[in-house]
């Protein structure tokens, strides 16, 4: 308890001597240290520091405990939370469905986002209000769409009301209850929500292009297929790194959708890690859940951050 | 514009006529049909809500589904509970975050980059949810809005600290050149000049702090658990938790209607400033 209360004030203090140290020997720096004190940067370090930085610190201890609802001492345990989630397949398969859908939302998100904006692209009224239509999904809390989705594609449901009388046959297509195709389902809903904010980043990719490349892109003969793949998409790499990482940050963290949805089934072919650990954590098996987090923590490391550097590497080549 | 006459011109008279075409065909069916089934459900008779369809109500009972739904799902209490976590939230990551941008943004030194690289290490790394819940039960702050409004503040300090110090870094010096000429001290230029200054980014990450605090039920969850504390999400989850099970459609989508309206209000209401917000943070 008493650590961990004092991290955040170490990194203030060890910063605080840092300055002092290098005060008396230039003077230069001395002025410049008055004119932007560390303390202001104390309590933001402080509470990133308490809350976020230490529980991670300590998801490297707690996974090797019994910690759990049922005892009241903990003790430590060694590997014997990682052998369990090894031995009953759920890590493998956590680690599988996480990352495809991880991957799935950042192609769904993106194509939609850069049809859409490619779409809307002229700055006119009509446009306008329909970037504000799309974007609405966004701010319906990913609960309530998940919901609604449930209500859309429910064996009983709208979908399949629709198409059998399309049809003209009863048409009952479970899409959310196959084993293969609902991962798929549920990531076109993820897209489907946070499309409009994709749209409106790749909008403003597309609106801060150079007017005169393009136009000598027109000059040389270029045509409107050939001067987008050649000119207009790569210019938008910042944009697509910005959106290529939010999508696959932002899912790698799901829940609220897939909750809603399926709750992880049909089996577990939609259970991704939060859902996982909620579930996990709801039976007081807190130690397993925490080894869990552990897992997905270090794939995040292993995954995410070289393929953003990465997209920033492809961006400052361009 | 000149884009679109860059563009094709060859092609560009008959998509002239076709492009409002398309947009309303896809937004008919993306956009439309959702939250018209949303609507539609909201206003019908358990009977007729229990395989939630597009038709039209045959007996519409919007004021009865709306008024039962707002007594039951303790509606105000939920949106004074999101409000009560979410908008300190919200102050203590733009304040906390710009003070440590200024830092990081003009400061040089090994120390400075080693802080700022970990201050923004949460723009990537996942919060650790459980071990969260285990360290604010040692602090005392389980279940209470202290805890879950430092652990929203911990999850989107990163993005602001990111966002402010890129600006911070773009702004001219002079202006507080000058101010400490005439005889400011540090807090005084913080508050005057940076502050000030930092307008488009504060509302790039009140935004974008705001899009998933408000709608946060994972975090919530495990720290608030329900109880009278509950946020508007979590009441949802028990809401429909329960009325799933007694196939009331209807009184899930009401809630569903009522939920949404403050945020699509915001949106209307500041639409410009939020599309600028966003897309100025976003590309740089």
């Amino acid at each position: 308890m008493a650590d961990t209360a004092t991290l955040g004030v170490g990194d203030a203090t060890r910063a605080k001597e840092a300055d002092r140290a290098a005060r008396p020997g230039r003077p230069g720096r001395s002025r410049r240290g008055a004119n932007q004190p560390w303390w202001f940067a104390v309590p933001a370090l402080a509470v990133f520091g308490v809350f976020f930085l230490l529980p991670n610190l300590l998801n490297f201890v707690y996974p090797f405990t019994d910690w759990s609802a049922f005892h009241p001492q903990i003790g430590f345990v060694g590997f014997s939370n990682f052998s369990t989630i090894l031995h009953d397949g759920s890590m493998v398969r956590d680690i599988r469905i996480t990352l495809e859908y991880a991957v799935l939302v950042a192609v769904f998100q993106n194509g939609f986002g850069l049809g859409l904006a490619l779409l809307l692209e002229r700055d006119t009224r009509f446009n306008r209000f329909f970037r504000a239509v799309f974007f609405l999904p966004v701010l319906i809390s990913a609960l309530a769409v998940g919901y609604l989705f449930r209500a859309l594609l429910a064996q009983d449901g709208a979908l399949n009301s629709v198409l059998s009388s399309l049809a003209g046959h009863p048409v009952d297509t479970p899409w959310l209850g196959s084993t293969t195709w609902t991962l798929v389902v549920v990531t076109l809903i993820h897209g489907w929500k946070w499309m409009g904010l994709a749209m409106l980043i790749y909008l403003a990719g597309l609106k801060s292009m150079p007017g005169d490349v393009l136009e000598a892109a027109r000059i040389d003969g270029a045509g409107g297929w050939r001067t987008f793949w050649s000119i207009r998409f790569p210019l938008l790499a910042p944009a697509v790194t910005f959106n290529v990482t939010t999508a696959l940050i932002g899912s790698m963290n799901t829940f609220d959708i897939v909750q809603a949805t399926t709750a992880g089934g049909p089996g577990s072919e939609t259970e991704v890690f939060n859902i996982y650990m909620f579930r996990i954590f709801g039976q007081g098996l807190y130690a397993q859940a925490s080894a869990m987090s552990l897992v997905l923590f270090l794939i995040v490391v292993v995954l995410a951050v070289p393929v953003i550097v990465g997209l920033r590497r492809r961006e400052n080549n361009q | 514009m000149t884009t679109v006459g860059a563009l094709a011109p060859v092609h560009r008279r008959p998509w002239r006529w076709v492009q409002p075409v398309v947009v309303l065909l896809i937004a008919a069916v993306t956009i439309g049909i959702p939250l018209w089934l949303v609507a539609v459900t909201s206003v019908k008779p358990q009977a007729e809500a229990v395989k939630p369809n597009l038709s039209l109500p045959h007996h519409a009972q919007a004021a009865a589904n709306y008024r039962q739904t707002f007594d039951e799902g303790k509606i105000v209490q939920g949106f004074v509970n999101s409000l009560l976590v979410v908008a300190p939230s919200v102050v203590l990551v733009l304040l906390l975050g710009a003070g440590a941008a200024w830092v990081f943004a003009r400061r040089k030194g090994r120390l400075v980059n080693a802080l700022y690289a970990l201050s923004i290490s949460g723009l990537l790394l996942p919060p650790a949810v459980i071990t969260i819940v285990m360290e604010l039960r040692q602090l005392g702050l389980a279940g209470t809005r202290p805890g879950m409004i430092g652990v929203y503040a911990g999850m989107y300090l990163s993005t602001s600290i990111f966002f402010m110090t890129g600006f911070i870094r773009a702004l001219p010096e002079e202006l507080e050149e000058a101010a400490r000429m005439d005889g400011a001290g540090p807090v005084r230029v913080f508050w005057r000049i940076i502050l000030p200054l930092l307008r488009p980014v504060i509302a790039t990450a009140t935004i974008m702090v705001m899009l998933f605090a408000w709608s946060d039920i994972f975090y919530a969850f495990f720290v608030l658990g329900g109880g009278d504390r509950a946020t508007l999400p979590l009441n949802l989850y028990q809401v429909a938790s329960a009325q799933l099970y007694l196939n009331n459609w209807h009184l899930i989508f009401a809630y569903v209607v009522m939920m949404s309206l403050p945020m699509v209000l915001v949106f209307v209401i500041a639409q410009r400033r939020i599309v600028s917000g966003i897309t100025s943070g976003a590309v740089k």
